[in-house]
């Protein structure tokens, strides 16, 4: 039962840090331009890195048919757009302070973040 | 062969539409070697400049003038696919959405029939036999065949599921497929175990759950596509709006009129629009007039006559004559492109209501998953026997109970139905949280001149108090003061000069002119030295207007404004002005008041002219005399004392007090409204508007409360009652399947409710216009 235990308590563990802790990478906008897939509940990439002050188009391409997927939004820049199947919606960044901004579906299930620093 | 330029009517060329730059996205281009085949096939098209293709993305961007049908032959040509990048709402878009929605939820019917085809007679059995175990090598052997069909059944209608927790997981995040396929997974492989080795098992933990994992997967396929269907109908408002763009327009080209396409409409072009059809674009009216019915732009139910020099709007309906107009903006800068995309925007923007439920949402599922291993972990240690088949019942169920998409869906759902629903009835909401605050107004300030009343003042009395041998008329006095006026920008100046041109009266020349700001203006008309203005200008020259005391007052009292000529220092006349209260005025802030807010109207008018004016509106608190800047202090005044101010105004004179106040409310009239500048524009001149925002405004945060509440105690009470609190008291343990079937129905209900909306009326939808 101890065994048991304890491998509940690593369980819990490693949830948190995999889920909470970790830092996933992050893929460089080099040259301001990216692609963001849609597909199976999440963006590949998530994790946007991105230059500050330089706005930068991110183009998504949803292949996801789920309609959770249907929208993008940036709450923070007010964008919001519907990224129709099968179909590359661009999305134009604006320049931005250095920081992090999130961003979702409607449900909050597909999250994204970019990474705005030098 | 090179594609070239063609027009969609060849015997009649058209110019091509000159957008400098171009996106396509390319399909089939599988190798790098692909890029330079298309860019130079782009290339040889006439009018491109530049061709770059961006291979990762698979997109083309083009510069030059061409047009997009023709980049998209160029592409064809050289063997591969090509199509426009989308932009904003259109038919295509829409009905590419619609084809590819219901192609989603066929399949998702299909996973949901084959998943409760095996699902439900397996609920059937458990139910008449009461327990399914595994005692004898035959069950084993045939449940093993029953584990194997569910994993047909899995992999079939759940793959999604699985794919998409893997990927997820793999990203270090989680989400709605995380939790359904641990929760079913966790309930297979344990079947499965209790078949393959049983003896690892105590004998009353030999239970398989197959009917869970293939009822749970079977019923939320269903729950989706019921949500599907749903969340289509939230979206009604933009697809009627995006409805009204014509597709088709007759231009006059080179003197031959074409029917081609809206896209190909080009600023300048002049449109030719006959009765009964949609204006293609937005114009000025060059010839022609007809009743234009705008309603479904502004809400307003009459139609609007429209001549020369009036501006049209795209998606308005011409009524009765035919229109000659030239094209103002076209494409995505018409205004009902621009309410489109406002209207798209502010549906999913959130407001500040729903950010608790974001922030829960975000942090939900891995807090879940640890609930899970806790509540499994109390089983085992604490709880009855069959302690493992407990706990791995109550880790499933927690997971499955436990998807938070009801409470990610509560707020932008309600949100989109009810700033479509304003759209509907011209009241164009900016955001989410100018939605929220609006329902909290509990004072409204309401500018006088444009909002209240018409905005145009008009000449109501002429009294000449004094003849001169050379002057017996009305007319030669409207026409003297018209003729000082002539140079004037002034509201109440237009309206002198309107009075004498509908009387057919010519402009006399005016010499040694002279306006006195805030008083009026001076000028010589022949041998006579003229002097109009107000009663500040008639003090200052030492003109007594006293004598006339009566006459004045009795004018103010009836709303009207006294200006005055004299000739030669002596007073000739006075002139009234009024400007009417709108129609429906009165009847609106009537609704304002039963609504419970406080309504104050402020004016530059004189004491007498603004009481005469707020007792006709029925309005018992106003500030007359204001300048702009203190239009803005009184907002603040009434901050402080603890109001919620909504202020509406025509969105220029007033920025500083609409910037102050908590909402603003810019009043549009039509295609002129100043779509961006303010948190709500009311399409159409009425106040009805107001009431309109705040009904539907206090509606949709009722319907985001309700979502909430009905999400947060779903979710709150759910799982713990499917980690078991309460067996110890009430031996009450959750099935699976019930989650299952809970976790699939709370996303519906929550959208069902939302769509309760698209059924709320203002309290007058229809009002009746009144005579002032």
């Amino acid at each position: 039962m101890l065994l048991v235990n304890l491998f509940g308590l690593a369980l819990i563990g490693l949830i948190i840090w995999w889920f909470w802790l970790y830092r996933p990478e992050q893929v460089d906008a080099d040259s301001t331009a990216i692609t963001v897939r849609v597909e199976h509940g999440v963006y590949q990439p998530a994790h946007i890195h991105l230059p500050p002050d330089q706005s930068s188009v991110l183009s998504f391409e949803r292949v996801d048919e789920s309609p959770c997927a249907e929208m993008v939004l940036f709450p923070e820049l007010e964008i919001s757009e519907s990224l129709p199947v099968n179909r590359v919606k661009t999305i134009r960044i604006p320049p931005l302070k250095s920081g992090e901004y999130e961003f979702h579906c409607q449900m909050q299930m597909y999250r994204g973040k970019l990474i705005v620093s030098d | 062969m090179n594609p070239e330029i063609n027009s969609p009517n060849a015997s009649s060329p058209v110019k091509a539409r000159t957008d400098p730059i171009h996106e396509l996205i390319i399909e089939g281009a599988g190798c790098a070697s692909c890029v330079g085949k298309i860019e130079k096939a782009l290339k040889q098209v006439r009018g491109v400049e530049n061709a770059d293709m961006n291979f990762a993305q698979r997109t083309v961007t083009v510069t030059g003038n061409a047009d997009t049908a023709g980049l998209i032959a160029a592409v064809e040509g050289a063997g591969y696919n090509a199509r426009q990048l989308g932009g904003g709402a259109n038919d295509d878009e829409l009905e590419q959405k619609e084809k590819a929605d219901w192609a989603y939820y066929k399949r998702l019917m299909r996973e949901m029939a084959i998943a409760l085809s095996l699902g439900i007679p397996l609920m059937i059995y458990s139910l008449v036999v009461g327990e399914m175990t595994v005692a004898t090598t035959v069950e084993r052997l045939v449940w093993l065949v029953v584990g194997l069909l569910t994993l047909g059944v899995m992999v079939f209608s759940g793959k999604h599921f699985y794919i998409g927790a893997w990927k997820s997981l793999k990203n270090h995040s989680a989400n709605m497929d995380t939790l359904i396929a641990l929760g079913t997974g966790a309930a297979w492989l344990y079947s499965m175990v209790v078949i393959m080795a049983p003896s690892l098992l105590p004998e009353m933990a030999r239970h398989v759950y197959f009917e869970a994992t293939a009822m749970i997967i079977g019923l939320i396929n269903l729950g989706l596509a019921l949500e599907l269907k749903a969340r289509g109908r939230t979206s009604a408002a933009i697809k009627r709006l995006v409805g009204l763009q014509a597709k088709t327009a007759r231009v006059v080209r080179d003197g031959h009129e074409l029917d081609i396409a809206i896209e190909q409409v080009l600023k300048d072009d002049v449109v030719r629009v006959r009765p009964g059809e949609k204006l293609p674009v937005d114009g000025e009216v060059l010839e022609g007039h007809s009743a234009i019915d705008e309603s479904m732009l502004t809400g307003e139910p009459m139609p609007v006559e429209k001549a020369r020099g009036d501006e049209v709007a795209a998606g308005t309906l011409n009524k009765n004559g035919t229109l000659l107009f030239r094209a103002t903006r076209v494409g995505k800068d018409t205004a009902l492109a621009q309410i489109i995309n406002m209207v798209k925007r502010a549906q999913n923007s959130k407001p500040p209501i729903g950010r608790l439920a974001d922030v829960i949402s975000a942090y939900f599922v891995p807090a879940i998953m640890i609930i899970a291993v806790l509540s499994a972990l109390a089983w085992l240690n604490f709880g009855p026997a069959p302690a493992v088949a407990f706990a791995v019942v109550s880790a499933t169920t927690v997971l499955i109970i436990a998807c938070p998409c009801a409470l990610g869906l509560a707020t932008p759902m309600s949100v989109m139905v009810g700033v479509g629903k304003a759209a509907e009835a011209g009241v164009l909401i900016r955001n989410g949280e100018a939605l929220q605050t609006a329902s909290k107004i509990t004072a409204m300030v309401l500018d006088k001149t444009g909002t209240i009343t018409q905005g145009s003042p008009k000449v109501t009395d002429i009294i000449v108090l004094e003849q001169e041998a050379d002057a017996p008329e009305e007319s030669a006095i409207l026409r003297w003061a018209a003729s000082l006026e002539a140079g004037s920008e002034h509201p109440l100046a237009l309206a002198i000069v309107d009075s004498a041109k509908s009387r057919g009266l010519s402009l006399d020349k005016v010499t040694g002119f002279n306006a006195i700001a805030g008083h009026g203006i001076e000028g010589r008309v022949g041998k006579r030295a003229l002097l109009f203005g107000n009663d500040k200008l008639m003090a200052q020259r030492d003109i007594d207007i006293q004598p006339h005391i009566g006459t004045i007052q009795a004018l103010a009292a009836e709303a009207k404004t006294p200006m005055y000529l004299a000739v030669n220092q002596k007073l000739l006349a006075i002139i009234a002005v009024s400007d009417p209260l709108k129609p429906d005025s009165v009847t609106a802030i009537n609704r304002l008041k039963q609504a419970g807010v406080r309504v104050v109207m402020l004016t530059g008018d004189n004491q007498a002219t603004a009481r005469a004016v707020a007792a006709r509106a029925g309005i018992s608190e106003f500030v007359a005399e204001v300048l702009p800047q203190d239009k803005a202090n009184k907002v603040i005044e009434l901050q402080q004392q603890g109001e919620i101010v909504g202020m509406t105004g025509d969105g220029i004179n007033d920025a500083p007090a609409l910037a102050q106040s908590n909402v603003g409310f810019a009043i549009g009239t039509g295609t002129d409204v100043a779509i961006e500048s303010a948190d709500i524009t009311l399409m159409r001149g009425s106040l009805h508007g107001l009431a309109d925002a705040i009904e539907v405004s206090k509606a949709t945060l009722r319907n985001v409360k309700q979502n909430l509440l009905g999400a947060f105690i779903y979710n709150a009470a759910g799982v713990p009652i499917a980690a078991g609190v309460l067996y110890p008291l009430f031996g009450l343990l959750l099935s699976p399947v019930i989650a299952g079937a809970a976790m699939a129905l709370s996303s519906v209900t929550v959208v069902t409710n939302a769509n309760r909306l698209r059924f709320f009326k203002p309290q007058v939808s229809n009002y009746q216009s009144e005579e002032v």
